[in-house]
């Protein structure tokens, strides 16, 4: 009951040696993640809390059968640290730093769209399918195994959407945050498809802010393809344009990108937007019985 | 990262793109010696970190030194408001004095990223001088654009195509692909998050020249230019903005009374949208980091506390990882280092939730604790309004 990732996935962490890496490394698998693998360049050979650790992605696959990916490199090696996962045939690679340049994403990006492997961040929470696998820094003992599915560009915004979503006894099938870059791995469209396809999830709780178009390309997308009801959240509809807001990718320029546009959209489109973010747990409730009442 | 018209024309200038002649000055003593300079005939242009200065009235042709002096005096001692400064304006504190160009045509040229294709876009436009995004808005066929493939780069011939619509014919059209190739050069060199020439021109001597330029850095990428912190002008910056960057903290000064304390950039946008909501003002966006730490909870208190316009403030964690206990200890040190007696709101999430709410309430602060989102917002506006003690 969930995409992407469950209780098979074996995660092999890219900066395990690291502060945040191995501390979130501990997180997860107290969680119940299967971590099978670190990977710290000249550090090969070692273990750290009884994990291997290796010098590329490609060895910890050899020995480990790794197959995703948590990245915690530092900015100045992130990129290369995704393009690594993707000579290395991983078929998910979840990058939680933030701090990427531009210039560093833009191949990065060239090269995924040529590749089989997903990438979802950078500067993102993660993802999660509750009770199964948890992949990032969120934190695990908020979620609750059922089928709602959440996509998400924001962190701490995704887990006070999933904690009234299990206040309303809204369980979620897997929570993914796509992250709060300009240029980003998986996209709305990306995951709102994989949620469409998942026989158990129900319907989706969506969360995005001001900045780009994502939002409204989504919205389109769902008009056309979705088969399950939607609710979603705009965070910045009182942002002063002009003015980055804590997200890289969070900032209103020329007009563009401005959370009452996203709403106006997503709404023409059919998806119940919670106008309050206290709100967000009874939007998706009230989405689910639209749907269940046409 | 911003930076002022003149840097980003000395480093145009030194990729081998022509600029007019020009001195910058500090003093209108200054302005009146460079417009000595340039022949008594000269431009003087505010410097500030917006655009829209010309409508504002901070750009001039003038005529005699004199005129550039009694102009200068003038700039130098107000603040510019334009239609990007937000009603109090900048501070102009340099002046950037150019020879006067006689110009036959005018052009737009930018690159940026294309948030939707994730790759630098070419943007150019023989509406020159016009702010792009009206153009864009009014007639969107009068841009071209130009989406750059980052392995083969951007190719003499697709800038020549560009140059060719652009109405640019025989060698000031070849002038033009150097110079939209020499552009490219520097927007990957520098790390920039946008580059524009508004207007490039055609002078009437036959010369292309970069008659404005702007320049924005992409601020993930400063670490490797160790030259850019040293570019900044801290007169265009608010204080408590540059106090808040030094920790690492995202903070924007906002018009309201509510000091706001958010961990996470969404939330933090949330708490804005709810304040309002509920009919409070924000007096800022803070964001302290998903992973909220007690230093910097600390230290976030202690740049709110320094902005006189705040009445209350609205402590919104969701700590998740992080204990709650923890950050209560974060924001009572912090409170009772500065003698805080201002009302405090404080709605927290997470582990040891329990403990940090007891800890607040035994503290002697005056702090109520939020259920949730929606009463924290709403407790905090109403006692700011008198209802609530």
């Amino acid at each position: 009951m969930s995409i992407l990732v469950n209780k098979s996935s074996r995660i092999v962490v890219q900066g395990i040696t690291g502060r945040s890496g191995l501390f979130h490394t501990q997180q997860c698998r107290a969680y119940g993640t299967s971590i099978v693998a670190g990977v710290t360049p000249g550090k090969g050979g070692i273990h750290i809390e009884g994990i291997p650790v290796f010098n590329t992605v490609a060895d910890a696959i050899k020995y480990t059968e790794a197959n995703v990916s948590m990245i915690f490199v530092p900015p100045p090696g992130a990129a290369d640290a995704i393009m690594e996962c993707v000579d290395a045939g991983i078929h998910l690679a979840v990058c939680i730093t933030e701090g990427i340049p531009i210039r560093d994403m833009v191949p990065v990006k060239a090269v995924l769209q040529q590749s089989s492997t997903r990438l979802i961040g950078p500067n993102c929470p993660g993802i999660i399918t509750p009770g199964e696998c948890k992949i990032g820094i969120m934190p695990g003992h908020i979620h609750t195994p059922g089928k709602i599915g959440v996509v998400s560009r924001s962190g701490t915004l995704t887990y006070e959407a999933v904690k009234q979503l299990t206040d309303v006894g809204l369980g979620q099938s897997t929570c993914v945050g796509i992250g709060g870059d300009p240029i980003i791995g998986m996209n709305f469209i990306d995951v709102l498809q994989l949620f469409n396809q998942d026989p158990d999830t129900e319907a989706v709780f969506m969360i995005g802010e001001i900045g780009g178009g994502a939002e409204e390309a989504a919205a389109q997308w769902i008009k056309q393809h979705m088969t399950k009801p939607v609710a979603a959240f705009i965070a910045g509809v009182t942002a002063p344009p002009g003015k980055r807001m804590g997200h890289a990718g969070a900032i209103i320029t020329g007009g563009k990108g401005k959370a009452e546009d996203k709403i106006r959209t997503l709404q023409e489109c059919g998806v119940v937007v919670s106008t309050s973010p206290t709100a967000m747990g009874e939007a998706m409730r009230a989405a689910i019985d639209i749907a269940r009442n046409r | 990262m911003n930076i002022h018209e003149y840097q980003a024309k000395e480093i145009l200038n030194s990729y081998g793109i022509p600029i007019p002649r020009g001195r910058v000055a500090l003093t209108s003593d200054q302005v009146e010696r460079a417009a000595k300079m340039m022949g008594g005939r000269c431009v003087v242009k505010a410097q500030i970190y917006a655009g829209g200065r010309g409508k504002a009235g901070g750009v001039r042709l003038i005529h005699h030194p004199e005129e550039a002096q009694e102009y200068g005096k003038e700039l130098f001692g107000r603040s510019l408001v334009t239609k990007q400064t937000g009603p109090h304006g900048l501070k102009v504190r340099r002046i950037l004095v150019e020879e006067a160009v006689d110009i036959a045509r005018e052009f737009y040229l930018s690159i940026t990223l294309d948030r939707e294709s994730s790759r630098y876009v070419l943007i150019a436009s023989a509406e020159g001088g016009m702010d792009i995004e009206e153009v864009a808005d009014k007639s969107p066929e009068k841009i071209l654009t130009l989406t750059i493939d980052p392995f083969s780069g951007l190719r003499p011939f697709q800038a020549r195509k560009i140059a060719l619509a652009l109405g640019l014919t025989g060698t000031i059209c070849e002038d033009c692909v150097e110079l939209i190739l020499n552009l490219y050069r520097v927007c990957l060199d520098k790390d920039c998050a946008l580059i524009e020439i508004n207007p490039l021109v055609v002078t009437k001597a036959g010369w292309l020249m970069a008659m404005d330029a702007k320049i924005s850095f992409d601020d993930n990428a400063i670490y490797r230019h160790r030259e850019y912190p040293d570019m900044v002008d801290y007169s265009q910056l608010d204080p408590l903005e540059i106090n808040a960057a030094k920790y690492d903290l995202a903070y924007i000064k906002l018009s309201g009374s509510i000091g706001c304390l958010v961990n996470g950039a969404g939330l933090a946008m949330a708490t804005l949208d709810v304040l309002k909501e509920c009919g409070g003002e924000p007096a800022n966006f803070l964001d302290v980091g998903g992973g909220a730490t007690r230093e910097k909870v600390a230290e976030a208190f202690r740049i709110i506390l320094q902005d006189c316009d705040v009445k209350g403030i609205f402590v919104n964690i969701f700590g998740g990882i992080m204990r709650c206990d923890v950050i209560a200890q974060g924001i009572i040190e912090a409170a009772g280092a500065v003698g805080c007696t201002l009302p405090i709101v404080v709605r927290m999430d997470g582990s040891n939730v329990e403990e940090g709410k007891k800890l607040l309430q035994e503290s002697g602060l005056n702090v109520q604790i939020g259920t949730n989102l929606g009463d924290g917002a709403s407790r905090i506006v109403r006692m700011l309004a008198g209802e609530v003690h």
